[in-house]
């Protein structure tokens, strides 16, 4: 099967547990206003590649990912190209490798299900906690994301939940508060990770020749984004 | 043979011949744990260690070098006894009468002494001078014989930083004889050796050694005597683990002292100290803060170590360094670790003292080692920047479980084997001068021999490689003929004396090549079979620039469209060497290593079919160039990791930087991280990796206030140098790097 690739990352250590194998695929439904990676929105854009192409690849990889690692398939949103990132998920079973999803869990059909299930862990990135500020930072819906919870949950997978911070928009307690409301009584949270908001992205914004959002917002501070982690954390006990 | 000094000692075959690993084997103990049991520097250590950095910091402020005596030439005897406290040292011995003071070794060639005196505001004594006027050195032989097309291949710089001015180095005397045996033992056999030889056909080769073997009982004569100037009476074992590390840094010292060489390694001494540090500790004669003190105070010393160098040199290998190199680790053959807590001890002397460049601490990776070091050393390498691997699992078969590593990467049997060091030569630049016609596009100078200039239009792969197998054997045999010119006058004029005092008299021998420029040659060629390359031609008619229109696959992305090129390129260069036989039946081998000289490589070198521009310095080792690695870092890894060892005996360098974050969120994260990234890579039969976990922000940071940063260190290929001590030219060359980092 051919599916839209937009790069690989071979030393990955920031998506999930250990030394991971990345796969960025293209395509997202979402346009959250700091989208670090816009060059992957579009379905058709990045390369063609076979999923034997992309297996062969990770195979190469084998010795630094098996001990502790494993391969992350993130974008874009891989869901987007579900039956394409199903038969990656399940080649890399095939080659007894943990597997990771980088999902927002915005995209909602029986065969995404299906597919997320196929994965050992879901990165899952609660993006904003309410439905209007989902809605107007994302143009998604939170409903569709607490659905996908919902079907995560009765599969019993195990849940890395994230969220980036950004000033004056959701670095508040209270959203902290919220986020923990979402998240408190799925019994398998593993891990929660609060990521600053930056701009690094902003030269590819330009390339594009699009506008930057958040253009205006200053990056988050680390430490800020240090202390509501670990304010979340004290709630999750 | 028995000596009192080996109570407490399994016995064995090592009681009846000199045999080092016979006697580690037997006696030492594998350590399993954690680094939980080191112990912080003492008051003594620290109160040397103080003093020590002051002169540091005034070498500095002299631009480099502290003092010269001039007057004198450098030699076993002949200087006073020098201390750094005689009070406090449990240790002794400098290379001169004080500390950092440099000597002046004019064997290798009087041009380059005079050079460096004069570089530092010195003038060599008339004395020197006048003793050289009759003496020929190494240089002098050599170019009494050097051909016209020797010193033309030279001058263009298609082979550069040749031992014919210096020191050859790259021999590792086995240091632990003298504390094991003695020296009086090592004269008894040396003795019995030499009458063998005499019994034997007295033909060249044998008279030649002969009289070799009379030097080299000649120099553990004057080691003795050198020992007697600090008091001490080597002629008898060591009895304790003081006297074994005191015996052994004698010996050391003493080759520094006769030697310049390139590279004057140190072997593999850790696990050997560990033994008699054992032994007291178990008598209840030594405490672990003891056996620390021990190792700290003893890396000071060698942290002492200088030769004198022209500014020339230390353009090609910047950062004035030694190569005092440490192996530590590594399995036995019998399956059990050569770790020792003295494995740890070593490197625990870059927290002790700080992290430094020397010595040049190399840990021989297996994936066997137990874990707890492994991990160790992954932390040492995040928090210090100083430690390098070497593939244990690929050596071992070949060099057996007590080999060390001399200079870089090159690996030879302690004791049992040594190198002709070879420097290298430039392949991208024979690529450039293949298209040419065997023309220098810099000078113009017709080096090689004579072809037309390629024509300028779009270059067909077949017909290049055809051109660069007519050029690279012209070169291979241009390239061995010249080393055997170089290290048949340094063994006749400036002969290591006590280092092969310190080997068995049958040797082994390698003759070490090189090649830089690896990553250019293999995009440049890549660039022709996949791309469109079109020459461009200056008035003189030579191919200076290239159009290149398209893409093509980059080396570095661990695509074998383009790696392959770069293996089979290695492959068969060291091919095409073995074709000419080497002095004195070295075996032929071969690195990819380039030390700093990649900077000065790409100077002299024009544009290249890759992009490259003209004089734009080369990727260091085997690296791929510089940002050219699309996919991340174990990508550029498994490129490099598919060059053939079987080809490249004399090592593969990797440099591998990354940014703290991109190695994982905690500490504990990038350590486990490190440790797996360093297994996945050995696992695919790769060589050797130097480690630099930093932002590369520090460093820029440090190009603007070098004075801030007085001890940052940095991994280059093959070594580790005070970032403040390279060029600025090389600093830029090493922030340019590829820093892996994910957003």
């Amino acid at each position: 099967m051919t599916g839209q690739v937009h790069s690989f990352q071979s030393m990955g250590t920031l998506d999930g547990p250990g030394v991971r194998f990345v796969v960025f695929l293209q395509g997202c439904p979402l346009r959250c206003a700091y989208c670090h990676n816009p060059d992957t929105w579009e379905p058709g854009g990045g390369m063609a590649i076979t999923t034997d192409e992309v297996l062969a690849r990770i195979s190469r990889f084998i010795p630094y990912i098996q001990p502790g690692g494993g391969v992350t398939l993130s974008g874009g949103e891989p869901l987007v190209q579900a039956g394409f990132t199903a038969e990656i998920l399940r080649g890399c079973k095939a080659l007894n490798l943990h597997t990771a999803l980088d999902t927002s869990g915005s995209v909602l059909t029986a065969e995404v299900i299906e597919t997320a299930a196929l994965a050992d862990l879901i990165l899952l990135d609660i993006k904003f906690t309410t439905e209007e500020d989902y809605r107007h930072y994302t143009g998604g819906s939170l409903q569709t994301v607490l659905k996908f919870m919902q079907a995560m949950r009765e599969r019993r997978k195990p849940l890395w939940v994230r969220q980036v911070i950004v000033p004056g928009i959701n670095d508040a307690e209270e959203h902290i508060r919220q986020l923990y409301e979402l998240i408190k009584d799925y019994p398998f949270v593993q891990k929660v990770e609060l990521l600053p908001f930056h701009k690094l992205c902003l030269e590819k914004y330009q390339a594009l020749k699009l506008p930057f959002p958040l253009e205006q917002v200053p990056a988050a501070r680390p430490e800020r984004v240090k202390y509501l982690e670990s304010l979340l954390k004290h709630m999750l006990g | 043979m028995y000596f009192d000094a080996w109570n407490g000692f399994a016995a064995g075959q090592w009681h009846n011949e000199i045999d080092v690993r016979g006697f580690i084997q037997a006696n030492y103990t594998p350590y399993y744990g954690s680094e939980d049991f080191l112990q912080p520097s003492t008051g003594r250590t620290n109160r040397l260690m103080e003093r020590l950095r002051s002169l540091l910091k005034l070498e500095q402020e002299y631009g480099g070098v502290l003092d010269i005596d001039t007057t004198t030439v450098s030699s076993l005897t002949s200087y006073p006894a020098g201390y750094l406290d005689k009070n406090e040292e449990l240790i002794v011995g400098l290379q001169t009468n004080r500390p950092l003071k440099r000597g002046v070794n004019p064997f290798g060639g009087i041009r380059m002494a005079r050079a460096a005196c004069e570089a530092y505001g010195y003038k060599l004594s008339d004395k020197i001078e006048d003793e050289f006027l009759y003496r020929t050195t190494h240089n002098d032989g050599v170019y009494r014989v050097y051909t016209d097309e020797m010193k033309r291949t030279k001058k263009c710089g298609i082979i550069t930083g040749l031992p014919d001015a210096y020191g050859r180095g790259r021999i590792i005397g086995d240091y632990r004889r003298v504390a094991l045996y003695g020296v009086d033992a090592l004269i008894a056999q040396k003795q019995k050796d030499k009458a063998r030889v005499g019994e034997s056909l007295y033909d060249d080769k044998n008279i030649k050694l002969s009289e070799e073997l009379f030097q080299q009982l000649n120099f553990l004569g004057m080691l003795k005597e050198m020992a007697q100037l600090y008091g001490y009476d080597i002629s008898k074992p060591a009895a304790t683990a003081r006297e074994a590390v005191q015996w052994t840094y004698f010996a050391y010292l003493a080759a520094i002292k006769e030697q310049n060489g390139a590279a004057m390694s140190l072997g593999r001494v850790s696990t050997f100290f560990d033994i008699y540090m054992e032994r007291d500790i178990r008598s209840g004669t030594l405490t672990e803060q003891g056996a620390q003190e021990l190792f700290d105070e003893f890396v000071m010393k060698l942290r002492m170590a200088r030769h004198l160098r022209t500014p020339e040199y230390n353009e090609l290998f910047g950062g004035d360094p030694m190569w005092i190199t440490e192996s530590l680790g590594g399995m036995g053959e019998d399956g059990r670790p050569l770790v020792t807590k003295s494995s740890y001890r070593m490197l625990h002397t870059l927290y002790n003292l700080g992290a430094a460049p020397e010595p040049n601490l190399t840990v021989l990776w297996s994936n066997s080692l137990p874990e707890p070091f492994k991990r160790y050393c992954a932390k040492v390498s995040i928090d210090t920047d100083s430690i390098q691997y070497e593939n244990d699992d690929l050596m071992r078969p070949i060099y057996g479980d007590d080999y060390g590593i001399a200079c870089c990467v090159s690996a030879m049997k302690i004791g049992k084997q040594m190198q002709f060091f070879g420097a290298r030569c430039n392949a991208a630049k024979l690529l450039l001068l293949s298209l040419n016609g065997g023309r220098d596009e810099n000078t113009g100078l017709q080096v090689g021999p004579e072809l037309p200039v390629v024509e300028a239009q779009p270059l067909n792969y077949d017909a290049v490689l055809k051109r660069l197998e007519v050029y690279k054997a012209w070169l291979c045999k241009l390239y061995v003929s010249t080393m055997n010119v170089i290290h048949y006058m340094h063994d006749k004029y400036a002969y290591e004396k006590l280092q092969m005092a310190l080997h068995d008299t049958e040797v082994e021998r390698f003759m070490a090549f090189g090649v830089a420029g690896l990553s250019v040659l293999a995009d440049s060629l890549s660039a022709i079979k996949y791309a469109k390359v079109t020459p461009v031609k200056d008035e003189r008619g030579l191919i200076t620039g290239f159009t290149t229109e398209g893409d093509y696959p980059q080396y570095g992305n661990d695509d074998n469209r383009v790696d392959s090129i770069a293996v089979e390129f290695v492959k068969g260069f060291h091919q095409e060497l073995t074709k000419t036989p080497a002095y004195r039946g070295a075996i032929h081998t071969l690195s990819v290593l380039t030390i700093t000289s990649n900077v000065v490589y790409g100077k002299k070198t024009g544009a290249t079919p890759d992009g490259r521009k003209k004089g734009e310095p080369f990727a260091p080792g085997a690296n791929p160039m510089h940002n050219r690695d699309k996919n991340g870092a174990l990508a550029s890894l498994n490129s490099v990791a598919k060059l053939p060892y079987e080809s490249c005996r004399d090592g593969i360098s990797c440099t591998f930087s990354v940014t703290p974050a991109t190695l994982g969120h905690s500490r504990e994260e990038q350590v486990a991280n490190l440790t797996a990234v360093l297994g996945g890579y050995f696992a695919q039969n790769a060589h050797h990796i130097n480690v630099n976990v930093l932002d590369k922000s520090k460093l820029m940071e440090a190009y603007e206030h070098p004075e801030r940063y007085p001890n940052l260190t940095i991994r280059v290929s093959g070594y580790a140098v005070n970032f403040h001590k390279l060029s600025r030219e090389q600093q830029r060359e090493v922030i340019s790097r590829t820093f892996h980092e994910s957003l």
